[in-house]
């Protein structure tokens, strides 16, 4: 056998090689979801309710049905199956019968030779409703003289979180009360999918979501058939930040699939999709926040309600979230915190980016604002020194166990150099425009500006929490090709523009040794890889790439030892497509390979717990912090913003991909900056008033400041490479760093967001409120509609 | 109604409704989905064409107005297996993540530095402007620019 040099297996962990999917993405080769296409395809079409809240008397659809074009038209009684599904709790009908309940809400669906012929045969179909009265408040969702949205009430979940001393008393108290917005995910690519029934009864779809099998556990049982005919693959996924954790057009696709045994393919349009996925809670907060004297935090009281719209979705996940996280990563001995998710006949709310740890941050980061104001603090000084570290106690009673370097995010977010003052921007006789707050508006000459600085921290939960099991998969094939040794990696990771397909690649390349890593498609034919979300891909599809990988190369090396007998002494080990004994040459790879090595295996995270009746368990996986602090320019006569920079430190536990972490970081940041500035749903008695993007505005580049970002390496103890989920920190924190900052520039209170140009100039006043409501009375700690039964069966 | 255009240098007809944008009519008759369809409102730039020369939203455009015209799509820009150095740049910054605004982006950028090779950082912002991303937070698009700009002054 020759002696061979060793070349280093390249595009492993750490480093940050190119995204697998990126040529076909820059050439415009990727198929999308909206891009697929099949011979003999139709194309399906959703009616939906004008009404937030009516009663269906009865549905005509014989002029739509003798439209040309139209191949079929169905109705609730159609689906043949379950009539209703949902992520946690199967409280939506696929189509509506009786009642509506939202503006919106899917009501028929047909399917048609071509977009435009479908739109004009659904404007044929005659509903009648009776009208009903909505509820489309939620602290009025919560009266007993409201409308009930469901025969069950309108709670939705009620946590209540009692830690230490209800009645400890403290020196300094600050009371604040908090609205966040309805914002929505608005990714670029709108909901699409292609169903195509298949000769054995059962149906392909090709959709883009973030978890193929949590839809397939719920298409199955509505369309009547067997979870293995009813195959999920992926396709591509234009963003997603929560919007895809629901289910969408598939139900619809597949029912209407089977009834023609046609291809159909649905792509919603923009004003569309924003009433066909669910959207961050709109929230109120009332918060009362003590310290000592010499600054130390000693209680939080919250009073948290969210409105989670017509529909359970994920919202009982979401005030769980919420509610834990309430008190801010802070070591905080005394608690009391209510959380409440309503429904109402608003849209429907449910995941994204944040889950829930948005809205309280904006709120306890606020009160750590007013705090360190009444005790004469600076303000980072006061986060440091009240900062969770290891060993901390939470407000659940879970101890962190994990790394928690909140005095490390802190410290070095606040030590990245601020941008010059520029000051001499206004004395500039003609200063860039682009450079003061209205931007290319050519609104402002930089007059009346004032600068300020805010700074936040916050943190989210990693993978999903009180108890859940969400396993990931990954089967490894290992075999030869002409050019060497290659692996096949199939996930049914939904690879939605973060990286995950990328990730697992590196994995591979770093304990294989192999550069050659391919990726099978996403589809249902391996096991379930949980969702893309909660911040969790990396942690356990990595986690179980990692672990098929060790048993991948323990059969290699059961090969290698049988092929050389008795002789081998010393640890094998893998690199650069070779075998090495002690770290030197043996043999390549390939020389074991007559047949392939097949190996499946799944990661589990660390068991979780529910909470009790008292809010106390130990419900969270693993927690990633982040610190922001940004610096505004505000043109007080206008109220118009500019936000000059953003200088942030992220734990991040181990960077796998330096440059998509850093990606995350900024998208992250710019979807905080929207929440803050610009993005908000607009209810009008249930009715959504801009869906679309002329009318929801969401930031563009000249909107985005310089992101300066340190990552902060502190790996995490029993996780594959110690890595942290990226994706969500920064969201948690920008909206409370920007708006600091503006109060900071303005002395105005600014306790909603997002934060308006007549808030800003003193025109409108503070949102108030006259209290928190009553709590409800609910039969325990779990989400209401568990207790009548409704719970799903999914995984 | 028929019409006739140049797409990417080559003559094509396609029977179409009247009322059927541009975009609609490259992806849906002329199998070219490359450019995307976002916002159907001249919002976000995702389906960025040229149309003789002229950066255009493909939603705004009436496919009849462009009878008898020039078109150009995304997917012209690589020629056989050599990325324009646009593309590249985009892929060894990580400026594409969902890639769903990517390939209008990159129409808009090859734009941009054909009329000016070396646009200052507001420059490009302003260019951009009119390109939604809402994964990137732009600033890696802003390094792929920087490094596109710089290769292309190179190469001319």
């Amino acid at each position: 056998m020759s002696i061979r040099t060793i070349r280093v297996t390249r595009g492993g962990v750490g480093e940050s090689p190119r995204r697998v999917d990126g040529v076909p993405k820059v050439t415009g080769q990727f198929q999308f979801g909206s891009d697929l296409w099949a011979d003999g395809m139709v194309w399906g079409h959703t009616l939906r309710s004008p009404h937030p809240s009516a009663r269906i008397r009865s549905v005509d659809v014989s002029k739509a049905l003798a439209s040309p074009g139209v191949a079929c038209v169905l109705l609730a009684a159609d689906v043949p199956g379950k009539k209703t599904y949902g992520l946690e709790f199967a409280d939506q009908p696929v189509l509506a019968w009786d009642r509506v309940r939202y503006a919106g809400e899917a009501v028929a669906i047909l399917a048609a030779s071509d977009p435009e012929t479908a739109r004009r045969a659904a404007d044929k179909i005659t509903v009648d409703y009776d009208v009903l009265p909505a509820v489309t408040d939620m602290e009025h969702a919560l009266r007993t003289d409201a409308p009930r949205v469901h025969d069950f009430g309108n709670v939705l979940r009620h946590v209540r979180i009692e830690h230490g001393n209800p009645a400890a008393a403290a020196d300094v108290w600050v009371d604040g009360y908090y609205e966040t917005g309805m914002q929505d995910q608005a990714f670029l690519g709108p909901e699409a999918g292609l169903a195509i029934p298949a000769a054995d009864g059962g149906v392909d779809l090709y959709v883009a979501t973030q978890w193929l099998h949590v839809d397939q556990e719920q298409i199955a049982p509505c369309v009547n058939l067997p979870t293995d005919k009813v195959r999920l693959y992926l396709a591509g996924v234009g963003g997603a930040f929560g919007a895809r954790e629901d289910v969408s057009m598939h139900v619809h696709a597949c029912m209407l699939a089977l009834r023609t045994g046609k291809p159909v393919k649905i792509v919603y349009g923009r004003e569309e999709s924003f009433f066909g996925h669910v959207h961050r809670h709109p929230s109120r907060i009332w918060m009362r926040t003590g310290a000592t004297r010499d600054g130390r935090l000693v209680h939080v009281r919250a009073r948290i309600v969210v409105d989670g719209g017509a529909y359970a979705s994920s919202s009982s996940a979401v005030i769980g979230n919420a509610s834990t996280f309430a008190a801010g990563p802070y070591e905080v001995a005394n608690a009391l915190i209510e959380g409440t998710a309503v429904y109402t006949n608003n849209p429907p709310c449910g995941a994204m980016r944040g889950f829930g740890a948005v809205q309280v941050c904006f709120a306890y980061e606020a009160q750590m604002d007013r705090l360190a104001k009444a005790l004469g603090i600076d303000p980072v000084a006061l986060r440091a020194q009240n900062a969770l570290k290891t060993g901390s106690i939470l407000p659940t009673g879970q101890v962190i166990r994990g790394s928690a370097p909140v005095r490390e995010v802190i410290t070095r977010c606040a030590a990245i150099p601020l941008p010059p003052h520029d000051a001499a921007i206004a004395a500039r006789s003609r200063p860039d425009p682009l450079l003061l707050p209205g931007g290319a508006g050519n609104v402002s000459r930089g007059e009346r500006l004032r600068r300020g600085v805010g700074f936040a921290v916050g943190y989210k939960n990693l993978a999903y929490s009180e108890g859940f099991d969400d396993s990931a998969a990954v089967r490894l094939k290992l075999f030869k090709t002409p050019s060497g040794p290659a692996v096949e990696v199939h996930s049914a990771a939904a690879e939605v523009g973060q990286g995950v397909h990328t990730i697992l690649a590196q994995v591979v390349r770093t304990e294989l040794g192999v550069d050659h890593v391919v990726l099978h498609p996403a589809d249902t034919q391996v096991g379930s890889a949980g969702s893309s979300s909660a911040s969790r891909q990396t942690m356990m599809s990595g986690g179980a790439a990692q672990l098929a990988c060790a048993a991948v190369r323990d059969e290699l090396f059961e090969r290698v030892r049988q092929h050389a007998g008795s002789r081998l002494h010393g640890d094998l080990s893998l690199t650069g497509g070779l075998v090495l004994l002690a770290g030197r040459p043996l043999a390549s790879i390939e020389e074991f390979l007559d047949a392939p090595i097949e190996q499946t295996r799944v990661y589990h995270h660390r068991r979780t717990t529910p909470v009790d009746a008292k809010g106390q368990g130990d419900p969270h996986v693993a927690f990633a912090f982040a610190a922001q602090r940004a610096v505004v320019d505000v043109d007080e006569e206008l109220g118009l913003v500019r936000v000059v920079q953003i200088a942030t430190a992220q734990d991040v536990g181990r960077a796998i991909h330096p440059q998509h972490v850093y990606g995350q970081i900024d998208g992250g940041t710019a979807q905080g900056l929207g929440l803050a500035l610009m993005e908000e749903i607009q209810t009008k008695d249930g009715k959504i008033r801009n869906p679309s993007f002329t009318d929801y505005l969401i930031p563009t580049i000249l909107d985005m400041p310089v992101v300066e970002a340190v990552l902060v390496e502190e790996p995490e103890p029993g996780v594959p490479f110690g890595a942290k989920g990226v994706g969500e920190p920064s969201t948690v924190v920008s909206t409370a760093a920007i708006v600091a900052a503006l109060r900071d520039a303005t002395g105005r209170a600014l306790n909603r967001v997002p934060v308006r140009p007549d808030e800003l100039v003193g025109l409108s006043p503070p949102a108030r409120s006259a209290g928190p409501p009553p709590s409800p009375d609910v039969p325990g700690p779990k989400p209401v509609p568990y207790y009548i039964g409704l719970a799903t069966e999914q995984p | 109604m028929l019409i006739r255009a140049r797409v990417n240098g080559e003559w094509r007809t396609a029977d179409v409704w009247p009322g059927a944008s541009l975009l609609f009519v490259l992806r849906e008759h002329l199998g070219l989905p490359g450019s995307k369809n976002a916002c159907e409102q001249g919002e976000c730039g995702s389906c960025s064409v040229w149309l003789d020369g002229d950066l255009v939203c493909a939603c705004l455009v009436l496919a009849a107005q462009a009878h008898e015209r020039e078109v150009r799509t995304v997917e012209s820009l690589a020629q056989d297996q050599t990325l324009h150095p646009v593309q590249e740049a985009f892929l060894e910054t990580g400026a594409v993540q969902c890639g769903f605004c990517t390939p209008g982006l990159i129409v808009a950028v090859a734009d941009l530095l054909t009329r000016d090779p070396s646009p200052g950082e507001m420059e490009v912002r302003e260019a951009l402007s009119g390109n939604l991303c809402r994964c990137t937070g732009y600033q890696k698009i802003l390094d792929a620019v920087k490094l596109a700009a710089g290769r292309m002054r190179r190469l001319t």
